[in-house]
């Protein structure tokens, strides 16, 4: 595979995408992305946020109402046959051909590119071989995803573009997928996955755009991501009575970043867990105050949303 | 052969092949869909054919009492081998042999037209007999000059009354003979209109319309592949269709068979722009399912499918003959059954392919890819 020179794969600026309608629906409000070749970049976010509209949009499926793109250094104004034959594109949800078989399927897409890998390799890659000739309707739906996966990989592409390739999937399944996205990392390529599962963008990607009511609030590294919550540890606590309502001098304990309540939990970023774990301890306990819970863990993406949009994923999902 | 292989070995990786051979296995291996573009307009033609099969109207039974000479009167009456039953001049017998105060009974209740008393041989063997029956029954009446007629016939074979007969039921111009092309008519419209335009809608529905169009797989491919596929059902199901009517009813074809292949190529191509068409912007099943019945029921009802148009009031003829189905309807019978040729029927022709051409270019133009 020959790699061009150009340092973005993707280069996008003040993406605006309209539905026509009543009232009209702005999915894309001004979103600009830089992605470097050779990454895996994932898009995390809610349902509803964008993501696939920004992903159709890179694809050149469908015609932003503003804005400019540029994929491996080319616009899809120019003329797409060239540009198609360089990505491959795994869609959110495509129903392939149920009483055809996965080799014949793989057949079909690879013969419009008329190059690639054979049928059988890509059925190695993604771990079909056992399932190479039965009726695709007779899949799971981990090995149906597998196999959009070697669909979107029959041109051998320099840029794989993957629309929530795991939603929907079991643990197991999910697994399996993301052993195949980073191989395809570790062989150069550039992936630009959507999702809504933050553990799968931090384990996944080198970079992500947090997206939210069609705007990138946070880009980034996961771990700068992170970082920028001022602390990497979060505690949570919740007190068997109602806790009281002014806790604000918590934030004068010396390790404590940053406090937040919802309800009747308190949820603390805080740069050494140790030290503000005994603070926080001695803090409760000259208040007299009994705890049920108390939790330390990592901070996570999922923190990172909360912290910008006041929200968690699953709520925004809702 | 090396380069006779490789050149077969570029034709499967070639993409209308790919496309037009999975669209082939999908098919095929849907039973449901064989059973209805295939077996179920045999079972139509079947079921139309014998509910309108050209029967004799009149049904005549007559008993022959048995005795000597009885079987020379029945053979006379239905020809030698006639067994028990047979159509002569137009009129169905059916004898019953049976002794005579039986058939005295019968001929009382109502169970027999007629009955047939041999008498004594006259001449040479020439069969002689009583004939009884009931004046006050119509039937009875009826089956009388049946048998005088049929025995007539018998007896003089050159019958000289100054009037000749002749029946008219060739092939040609049965009900049958009429039915078959409005059913190929009918089977091909559905074809492009089913197989072409609800399959589109149902791969947009699939999102597998927008998967390929994310390929470097080209347009025009995608459509042939469907047109191809389809025509291949259609072109056997025709064929199995005619085949079983010639088998079946003694299908004749007085015109050229290449024409009606021609015919069959136009008119597949024709309605493929139709179903497109009518596929070109549907974005849920349910709508293409109404979209192909408002297309299709006024033309079945109107373009001669099982009757002809000549029904309808002349006023409302120049409208019937505008739509496309009339025109292949009426340039099939014209071949098939009239042994005109295709260039006979330029009005006909004209208008099957402006359909086509006008179709095709609105469907591409208004196709929704995603």
């Amino acid at each position: 595979m020959t790699r061009p020179t150009v340092s973005y794969a993707i280069e996008c600026a003040g993406l605006v995408k309209v539905y026509e309608g009543d009232p009209p629906v702005q999915a894309v409000r001004g979103i600009d992305l830089r992605v470097p070749a050779g990454i895996c970049f994932g898009l995390l976010g809610p349902n509803g946020a964008g993501k696939t509209t920004t992903l159709e949009i890179l694809e050149g499926l469908l015609e932003p109402t503003e804005g400019s793109v540029r994929v491996l250094g080319c616009s899809w104004e120019d003329g797409d046959s060239g540009l198609r034959r360089r990505i491959g594109v795994s869609l959110q949800e495509t129903r392939l051909s149920e009483r055809l078989t996965p080799r014949e399927t793989l057949r079909l897409f690879r013969s419009f590119y008329g190059c690639g890998p054979s049928a059988e390799e890509l059925l190695a890659l993604v771990g079909l071989q056992e399932k190479a000739d039965s009726y695709v309707r007779h899949l799971s739906g981990g090995q149906k995803q597998r196999l959009a996966v070697a669909c979107a990989l029959v041109g051998d592409p320099e840029l794989v573009f993957l629309d929530e390739p795991t939603t929907g999937l079991d643990p197991h399944s999910r697994r399996q997928v993301w052993g195949i996205i980073a191989s395809l990392r570790r062989q150069g390529r550039t992936v630009v996955l959507s999702t809504h599962y933050m553990e799968e963008a931090e384990r996944l990607c080198d970079r992500i755009a947090i997206i939210d009511r069609g705007r990138v609030i946070a880009e980034g590294a996961p771990s700068e991501l992170i970082a920028q919550l001022g602390g990497e540890h979060v505690i949570e606590i919740a007190a068997a009575d109602s806790l009281p309502d002014h806790l604000d001098d918590l934030e004068q304990l010396a390790s404590v970043r940053r406090v937040r309540r919802f309800q009747n939990m308190v949820q603390l970023t805080v740069s050494e867990p140790q030290e503000a774990l005994e603070e926080l301890l001695c803090y409760l306990r000259q208040r007299g105050i009994e705890l049920q819970t108390l939790r330390a863990r990592h901070a996570s993406l999922e923190d990172v949303f909360l912290s910008l949009t006041g929200r968690t994923l699953v709520e925004a999902d809702a | 052969m090396p380069g006779w292989q490789s050149w077969l070995q570029q034709l499967r990786e070639h993409p209308l092949y790919q496309l037009t051979i999975t669209r082939l296995v999908e098919f095929y291996r849907e039973p449901e869909a064989v059973f209805w573009v295939y077996v179920f307009p045999l079972l139509m033609t079947v079921g139309l054919g014998i509910a309108f099969r050209n029967e004799p109207v009149v049904r005549v039974v007559v008993d022959v009492v048995e005795r000597p000479g009885a079987e020379q009167l029945v053979q006379r009456l239905l020809g030698a081998g006639g067994g028990g039953s047979g159509r002569v001049a137009g009129f169905h017998f059916r004898v019953e042999r049976v002794p005579e105060a039986e058939a005295r009974r019968r001929l009382r209740v109502g169970k027999t037209q007629l009955v047939l008393l041999p008498e004594r041989e006259v001449g040479q063997g020439e069969p002689s007999a009583r004939l009884l029956y009931d004046p006050t029954r119509q039937d009875s009446v009826l089956a009388r000059l049946a048998v005088s007629e049929a025995l007539r016939h018998g007896i003089r074979r050159k019958a000289t009354h100054g009037v000749r007969e002749e029946a008219v039921t060739q092939p040609g111009g049965r009900y049958i003979d009429f039915l078959i092309p409005g059913l190929v008519g009918m089977n091909l419209l559905a074809g492009g209109l089913w197989g072409i335009g609800y399959v589109a809608v149902e791969l947009r529905v699939r999102n597998l319309l927008k998967r390929f169009l994310a390929t470097p797989m080209r347009r025009s491919h995608f459509l042939l592949a469907l047109m191809l596929s389809r025509f291949f059902f259609t072109a056997t199901e025709v064929v199995l269709l005619l085949i079983f009517a010639y088998w079946a009813f003694d299908l004749v074809i007085y015109g050229s068979l290449w024409q009606v292949a021609v015919l069959l190529v136009l008119g597949a191509w024709s309605f493929s722009g139709l179903g497109l068409l009518t596929a070109s912007r549907a974005r849920t099943l349910e709508a293409i399912s109404g979209l192909i019945n408002l297309v299709t029921l006024p033309m079945w009802l109107l373009s001669g499918v099982f009757f002809s148009y000549e029904r309808f009031p002349q006023a409302a003829h120049p409208f019937i003959r505008l739509l496309p189905l009339t025109s292949f309807n009426d340039a099939l019978r014209g071949v098939m059954l009239e042994g005109r040729a295709l260039s006979e029927q330029p009005f006909e022709m004209a208008n099957l392919m402006l359909w086509g051409v006008v179709c095709f270019a609105l469907a591409l133009k208004w196709f929704r890819w995603r």
